[in-house]
């Protein structure tokens, strides 16, 4: 008899716990907010949040927030559940408006990037606040993302505290990148169809990730991603060649030094290749200042650039 | 020319057999079109079924609309209807360009992706997209959402009236130029295509390769509102249509003969196909197959007969398009497949199976 009412107590209390942390759960101020693209919306809800493009989805899970994800989209690739454990809404330039509202969302909180441009015009008439968070890839950029991210989700101290502390990584990789001199030439190559490359030109990612890790980017002359052929690439004489790990990667070293015009440059002399998990390169994220560090001390070896302090969403 | 001469035979034993057959055909049609718009309104990633569909468009037109309900609203009448009434439009004015186009040429192979309009409809477009912000940026507020069907429509106008003064000659249009004329000037549009894709951004270039494979997904009521008078015309056009494009199977001499306006007639059939596939490429990208599919399938079944043929076609065209278009957003939801795939995979097989059934046809 007595266990039983334990049990019953112990039931009860379960229940009131888990109304408490329903509660505390869903922020109950409705919030208006002035998004990326300047339109107002009002937040009310955020317990079931779409997270359309990978460094939302990052920001969400850096702030301990991915209970409240109800679905993702494709470019959501770290952390690898992300995409595990949540429906996939499709890539993010070709979200279906039925489909993202079908997972019965509260919020959705996509990247710039989101398109078709009619489907997000759908989806902004919609019932569902649709959020676009504001994007420039850069270190400030990012921090004001992620201070976004925090205030739309009702968590603006943790966002505080979490582009805080990313804006003192990217200082701290500064500081010790003071003490170094030069700055190789480094040459994107998105990626080489056969022997068709494409490479980064100005204004893109990759070129701002060459400038954080202090070297300096071989193509400058256009702007996006480009093909190029391989006279550009002599003349562009790029020290470095930077490029994304591909999954079931056969080794992309061997055939690119094998490629007539790279093998004329002093990258292909000196045989020097970097690459790098292309989200994790190229997603200006929480993770954006450690992809920086590592960048910078494959493109300074002799600096001995030390490696940040490890974060609990780097790892 | 063997197709003149089976076509000839064919409208020769015509008999009241047929028209009877293609009255039924046309009932069963309008039916079927009814199931799938039925059925395109109450399917979909979301759970709302047939009821729902109802009570949305029942509360709207009654100017009620609860707040709980504002997702189901949102859903069926902001989303599905848009999409479903895009959907009739595009098929109807693929499938009814499909066949006037092959009335024109004589010849059952024209269809306006094969012989290259869509691709000049979709140049123009893509200078629409691509050029317009870049160059002219003041008259694209200007003229707003009406650049891109106007565009479209001159782009395809030129391509039809090219392929028609390529492939005529005394009267007379060669299958084979016409296919060959009609591949150089997809293979044209399409490189000024690329060339307009290279010069584009990063943003543009993602947006243009899912818009080129077509999409229904961005319907909205103003789109819908914007092409249904683009494809009116052709179809109130119709009844004037039928028979002489029936008289123009014998040959444009002996059309002639039968005191058939030949050359108004054949300006009306360039101007109306212009019209369809400008204002469905302006709507929802290119989408191919519907234009040939479709009025093989009917010509199987209610012979050769324009009047029948024309109405049928647009029937079904629309009802293939919203099958495709439930296809496109149920099969990997809550993501989408873009339409021109689903058709793509529907049709290029259909079409394989046709030149393998009915090969003299071609013989180039």
């Amino acid at each position: 008899m007595g266990s039983m009412k334990g049990l019953q107590q112990g039931r009860r209390l379960l229940v009131m716990a888990m109304l408490a942390s329903a509660a505390l759960m869903q922020p109950a101020t409705a919030a208006t907010i002035t998004d990326g693209s300047g339109r107002q919306v009002e937040v009310t809800d955020t317990s079931r949040t779409v997270a359309a493009g990978g460094s939302v989805t990052e920001i969400l899970y850096a702030l301990g927030l991915q209970d409240r994800i109800v679905a993702v989209d494709t470019t959501s690739l770290y952390p690898a559940a992300a995409l595990a454990e949540h429906p996939n809404v499709g890539y993010l330039r070709a979200l279906s408006s039925e489909g993202l509202l079908s997972v019965k969302p509260t919020l959705i909180l996509a990247e710039a990037d989101a398109g078709p441009k009619d489907v997000v015009g759908q989806l902004q008439n919609a019932s569902v606040p649709f959020v676009t968070v504001p994007d420039e890839a850069s270190p400030e950029g990012i921090a004001e993302k992620i201070r976004f991210v925090g205030k739309v989700m009702g968590k603006p101290s943790e966002g505080e505290h979490l582009a805080a502390t990313l804006l003192a990584d990217f200082r701290s990789l500064e500081e010790q990148l003071a003490k170094v001199n030069d700055r190789p030439k480094v040459l994107f190559i998105l990626s080489t169809a056969g022997d068709r490359m494409m490479a980064a030109g100005a204004g893109t990612s990759a070129d701002e990730m060459i400038k954080l890790a202090k070297a300096e980017n071989a193509l400058t002359d256009f702007a996006g991603y480009k093909q190029v052929n391989g006279e550009a690439i002599i003349a562009a004489a790029p020290d470095v060649i930077l490029m994304m790990t591909r999954s079931g990667a056969h080794a992309p070293g061997e055939a690119l030094f094998a490629n007539p015009a790279i093998a004329q440059t002093p990258a292909g002399r000196n045989k020097r290749l970097i690459t790098m998990d292309g989200l994790y390169l190229l997603g200006f994220g929480p993770r954006t200042a450690h992809a920086a560090a590592t960048l910078a001390a494959k493109l300074h070896p002799d600096a001995a650039i030390a490696p940040l302090p490890e974060r609990p969403w780097t790892k | 020319m063997a197709i003149a001469e089976s076509k000839s035979e064919e409208i020769a034993v015509l008999g009241g057999d047929r028209r009877r057959t293609a009255r039924l055909v046309i009932w069963l049609l309008v039916g079927g079109l009814a199931l799938a718009a039925f059925l395109s309104l109450s399917i979909g990633a979301t759970g709302f079924t047939p009821g729902a569909a109802w009570e949305a468009i029942w509360a709207s037109l009654r100017g009620a609309s609860g707040n709980e309900a504002a997702l189901r609203d949102t859903i069926i009448l902001d989303i599905r209807l848009p999409r479903t009434l895009l959907g009739i439009i595009i098929g109807a004015a693929l499938a009814v360009s499909g066949v006037v186009l092959q009335g024109l040429f004589r010849n059952p192979l024209a269809d306006p992706g094969l012989v290259g309009v869509s691709s000049g409809a979709g140049l123009a477009a893509v200078i629409v997209i691509i050029g317009i912000p870049i160059f002219l940026p003041e008259t694209a507020r200007l003229i707003g959402p009406y650049a891109l069907p106007v565009a479209a429509f001159f782009g395809a106008l030129i391509t039809t009236t090219l392929l028609y003064r390529i492939a005529t000659r005394a009267g007379r249009t060669s299958v084979a130029t016409m296919l060959l004329a009609g591949i150089a000037l997809g293979a044209l549009a399409g490189a000024l295509t690329g060339y307009l894709t290279y010069l584009s951004d990063d943003q543009q270039l993602r947006d243009l390769t899912f818009w080129t494979m077509g999409s229904l997904g961005g319907a909205t009521m103003e789109k819908v509102l914007i092409s249904a008078p683009f494809i009116l015309v052709a179809l109130i056009s119709i009844p004037w249509l039928a028979d002489r494009l029936d008289a123009l199977l014998l040959g444009e001499a002996e059309a002639g003969h039968l005191g058939v306006e030949v050359q108004t007639v054949k300006r009306l059939a360039i101007v109306i196909v212009a019209l369809s596939v400008g204002a469905s490429v302006a709507a929802a990208g290119p989408i191919g197959f519907i234009g040939i599919v479709v009025p093989h399938l009917l010509r199987l079944g209610i012979g050769p007969r324009h009047r029948a043929l024309l109405i049928g076609s647009a029937l079904l065209g629309a009802i293939l398009l919203i099958g495709a278009d439930i296809v496109s957003r149920t099969a990997v939801a809550p993501a989408e497949l873009p339409i021109g795939i689903v058709t793509a995979l529907i049709g290029a097989p259909f079409f394989l199976w046709l030149l393998l059934r009915r090969r003299s046809l071609v013989d180039l």
